[in-house]
């Protein structure tokens, strides 16, 4: 018997294993995939918005803006990249300017310190690439970028370091209501439960219905994007966003937390899961990205990819509890930025409900992550000196050593695929997208898990790489 | 302190190291990131190669033996499983293997890293991100290095030579492939290539085509393919659906210049690499660049006699100091797209002087002008040029005494 089932290990799943931890209860993560992260928190824009946007009184605009200074201590307790670099909102007309403005007004009431209204000169001097035709901007110096994926995951294997059990490709079937709890079935197992927690992400009101009589909708949004080179890198100094307008909501032009240059999202309904990208969709990207940075050079794209964001019927995130099911449901937007803020959140809603949450004596809430690229001359002779396998970069694009990826792979939640090593360290992201490093990560993942290359997936379970050849 | 260190063990790298043993220089060291060297060669395991350097047809391993033995047989030294992290200005260079991380230093540096493969973000091909996407070269890796097959029905994206070879080779092997396609209007690749590795085999070649859509949510499943415009956009209405477990992509070679531009070397839009004078020297004096870290070539033999050069280059550097004096620059013409070198050393050029460059279209007969603005300085007759095969003129340093560029142009005749 549990205490606590959380269904899906994304940002959300993760943050609230990660707090829940700290205190005396037995809990499961339930995901359906083979790794953490592998919903919208793989593939979002990266960003810790500073919280004006969402509208006054919302759980959205309460919980983002008191996110922004838990997420940047989480960062640094869990060693995960992040950079407070401040964001623009640019305007390009009157009217525009105007929702500036009004912007400027919801931040300040949502509580966003330091928010400042800059001209167009003001706005060049701190973001030089921007059009001529900046009407005003608004700044927002509390911003920042983060890698999404390793937060999610510092947070989740911290968690399982904490005793949290995670179960992968579990799939939740059914619910049943008992007199204990719940009874949840699995990956064709059934666990029990006192309390169920719902943070599937695009999957949440499915997992709503199976408990509760239906009451929203998951609207599935899919966003693409361009990733580009380092070299495109300071193209933009702040997250440079645009104002919602008829055609959608706008696109952005942000360094990465890893100094690449992000460039996306469109905004179209699309089925759950409907990661593709379309020619259209990324030409309309472009488009709207040239509006805000001309000069931006598409040709020094290294990937394009899509998220689908859990948008719901209802205009907030929906947290609430129901007889020991709490659904943490339709955390679209600012969710990433929200994530720490919401599974507080859901910490005071589980006391409320009279769950008992005892401090756990040996919680450990730090993490430590090595980092080949960062070290100085001193501190990378000294590593190899120790150990002889950070002597030998397999990505020659981020330059990651063996060293870095056997350290990933003896780590609480074992990556079993080329990208669940990427996710951990960051081989094979770099401009040459694994051309080279993909076959020796290949080689080191089976070496460790002690399986043939053959086994080996890129991705989602299926997605095997090589197979053998016939004589 | 060494006279010279060569970044990268490949045809390149040991090409210019022989060299620099060969006028003379006996402290050199070769930083190899491999377990051993060859570079690429070792897994082109096709024939072909050393036709112009050893005037017989050679497999790229063997290509590469031959280097390997003639510079075994001197005091050049080897480090293999090595890194080089960086390279400052002032020749310092961080290097990093299991044996330790180090800084060494050099009197006079040859860049020759080689190039890497574009890749399906470089084209942003849209759909789907399942596996079964590969560069041409991972493929070739994986079956000829080890033994390990990308797929069974095969599409091939991009003609260049790459993705020619690769399309035999999975043949070979027994995999069935469906179509090579090409966005250009012309093949990217080498002539002799088209022949023997796709018409011998009955694959079809489809120019003016590209591939519009990736479907699958684990493996590949299947892809569109759509002739397109002149203006390389897809035309509606000629789809052509393709099932197929992988796709391979030759899509060009982007030469590797990470460490180059690290250390402050000028470079040239044009070919991704380094500006570099008619001995290979960069903007650095003592630093110098062969191979396709400085524009990719289509032969290996003609990259073993650039880097010839560049290895004769800096053994001159470190016995005679840096050479100085006016410099001739080159520019590109109509229909050029680049030329190597770019730049002249003009009192001190040896003779005779190499100049490689690649067209922007396909010509018939056809005419090479060297120029200086209205003064017609040479011109060379070609029976026909393509941009997916280098173009090589020679030109008596004589000729040039007077002028401070040049200009190459290419036009029908």
């Amino acid at each position: 018997m549990y205490d606590v089932a959380i269904i899906g290990c994304g940002v959300i799943g993760s943050s609230i294993a990660y707090r829940l931890s700290g205190f005396d209860l037995k809990t499961v993560v339930l995901e359906k995939e083979n790794d953490v992260a592998m919903g919208a928190t793989r593939a979002n824009s990266a960003i810790v918005h500073a919280g004006y946007d969402p509208a006054e009184g919302t759980l959205m605009a309460k919980l983002n803006v008191r996110s922004v200074d838990l997420t940047k201590e989480l960062c640094e307790k869990l060693s995960v990249p992040y950079a407070q670099i401040g964001s623009l909102v640019l305007a390009f007309s009157d009217e525009e300017s105007a929702h500036v403005q009004r912007l400027y007004d919801r931040g300040v009431a949502n509580g966003v310190p330091g928010l400042k209204i800059l001209s167009y000169s003001e706005a060049k001097a701190i973001e030089p690439n921007i059009a001529d035709n900046v009407t005003s901007a608004l700044y927002a110096p509390t911003a920042a970028v983060i890698n999404p994926w390793e937060y999610a995951l510092a947070l989740a294997e911290t968690a399982v370091v904490n005793g949290v059990e995670l179960r992968l490709e579990s799939p939740v079937d059914a619910i049943v209501k008992t007199d204990a709890g719940y009874a949840v079935t699995a990956g064709g197992e059934t666990i029990e439960a006192k309390y169920v927690i719902n943070a599937a992400g695009t999957e949440a009101g499915l997992i709503h219905d199976m408990v509760l009589p239906h009451t929203f909708d998951i609207l599935p949004n899919k966003g693409e994007y361009y990733l580009l080179d380092k070299s495109e890198g300071t193209r933009a100094k702040h997250v440079v966003f645009q104002c919602p307008s008829k055609v959608g909501k706008g696109v952005l032009v942000s360094p990465t937390v890893h100094g690449n240059l992000i460039v996306g999202p469109n905004a179209v309904d699309c089925a759950a899961g409907d990661t593709s990208t379309s020619a259209d969709d990324l030409a309309f990207v472009r488009k709207m990205a040239a509006k805000s940075i001309p000069s931006v050079d598409f040709r020094q794209n290294i990937r394009n990819f899509a998220g689908v964001r859990p948008n719901s019927t209802i205009d907030d995130f929906i947290i609430e509890a129901h007889d020991g099911f709490f659904d943490v449901a339709g955390i679209k937007s600012p969710g990433l930025a929200s994530a720490a803020g919401i599974a507080e959140y859901v910490e005071n809603l589980m006391r409320e409900n009279g769950v008992a949450l005892e401090k756990k004596a040996d919680a450990v809430d730090t993490r430590e992550q090595i980092r080949f690229k960062e070290m100085s001359h001193e501190e990378r002779a000294e590593l190899v000196k120790k150990d002889p396998t950070f002597g030998r970069v397999i990505c020659r694009c981020e330059t990651i050593t063996e060293g870095e990826i056997v350290d990933a792979i003896r780590r609480p939640i074992v990556p079993r695929t080329v990208d669940a090593i990427k996710r951990r360290c960051c081989a094979g992201m770099g401009r040459c997208q694994g051309g080279f490093c993909g076959p020796r990560v290949v080689e080191i993942l089976a070496r460790e898990l002690g399986c043939s290359r053959q086994d080996i997936d890129k991705d989602k379970t299926g997605s095997y790489i090589v197979r053998e050849r016939e004589d | 302190m060494y006279d010279l260190a060569v970044i990268g063990g490949g045809p390149a790298g040991l090409a210019a190291a022989y060299s620099a043993y060969e006028k003379g220089l006996r402290n050199i060291v070769i930083l190899e990131r491999d377990k051993e060297l060859g570079g690429i060669l070792n897994q082109c395991i096709h024939n072909g190669f050393g036709l112009h350097r050893f005037k017989e047809e050679l497999s790229g391993p063997e290509y590469a033996h031959r280097y390997i033995e003639m510079v075994q047989d001197t005091s050049v030294e080897v480090k293999l499983d090595t890194m080089v992290i960086e390279i400052t200005p002032d020749k310092k260079i961080f290097i990093n293997s299991p044996k330790g991380y180090e800084c060494i230093e050099a009197k006079s540096i040859v860049l020759s890293m080689g190039c890497r493969e574009r890749t399906r973000g470089a084209i942003s091909i849209p759909g789907t991100r399942p596996s079964g996407v590969f560069t041409a070269g991972a493929a070739q890796r994986y079956l000829n290095m080890e033994g390990l097959m990308a797929g069974k029905r095969v599409v091939i994206l991009g003609s260049g030579d790459i993705g020619l070879i690769m399309a035999r080779r999975m043949t070979l092997e027994g995999a069935k492939v469906l179509a090579c396609v090409e966005v250009m209007p012309y093949s990217g690749g080498l002539t002799r290539n088209i022949v023997q590795c796709l018409n011998d085999f009955d694959i079809p070649l489809y120019l003016s085509h590209t591939v519009t859509d990736i479907r699958g949510d684990k493996r590949l499943e299947g892809l569109t393919v759509m002739k397109v415009d002149e203006n390389r956009r897809p035309i509606p209405g000629t789809e052509m659906e393709f099932e197929c477990d992988t796709l391979l992509l030759s899509v060009g070679l982007i030469p590797e210049n990470e460490l180059t531009r690290g250390a402050g070397i000028e470079m040239d839009p044009r070919t991704n690499g380094a500006y570099v004078f008619e001995n290979m020297e960069t903007s650095i004096e003592g630093v110098f660049a062969c191979g396709n870290v400085v524009h990719v070539h289509d032969l290996v033999d003609f990259v073993s006699d650039e880097s010839a050069r560049a290895g004769a280059a800096a053994a001159d550097y470190v016995q005679n100091g840096a050479v100085k004096g006016d410099v001739i620059r080159l520019q590109n013409g109509a229909d050029v797209g680049y030329t190597v070198p770019q730049k002249i050393h003009r009192d001190t050029a040896a003779e005779k002087i190499d100049i490689f460059f690649r067209v922007r279209s396909v010509f018939g007969k056809s005419q090479v002008i060297v120029s200086s603005g209205d003064t017609e300085i040479q011109v060379f007759k070609r029976p026909y040029m393509a941009p997916g095969e280098m173009q090589h003129i020679v030109i008596a340093a004589d000729k040039l005494k007077g002028f401070d560029t040049i200009t190459v142009t290419a036009k029908e005749a």
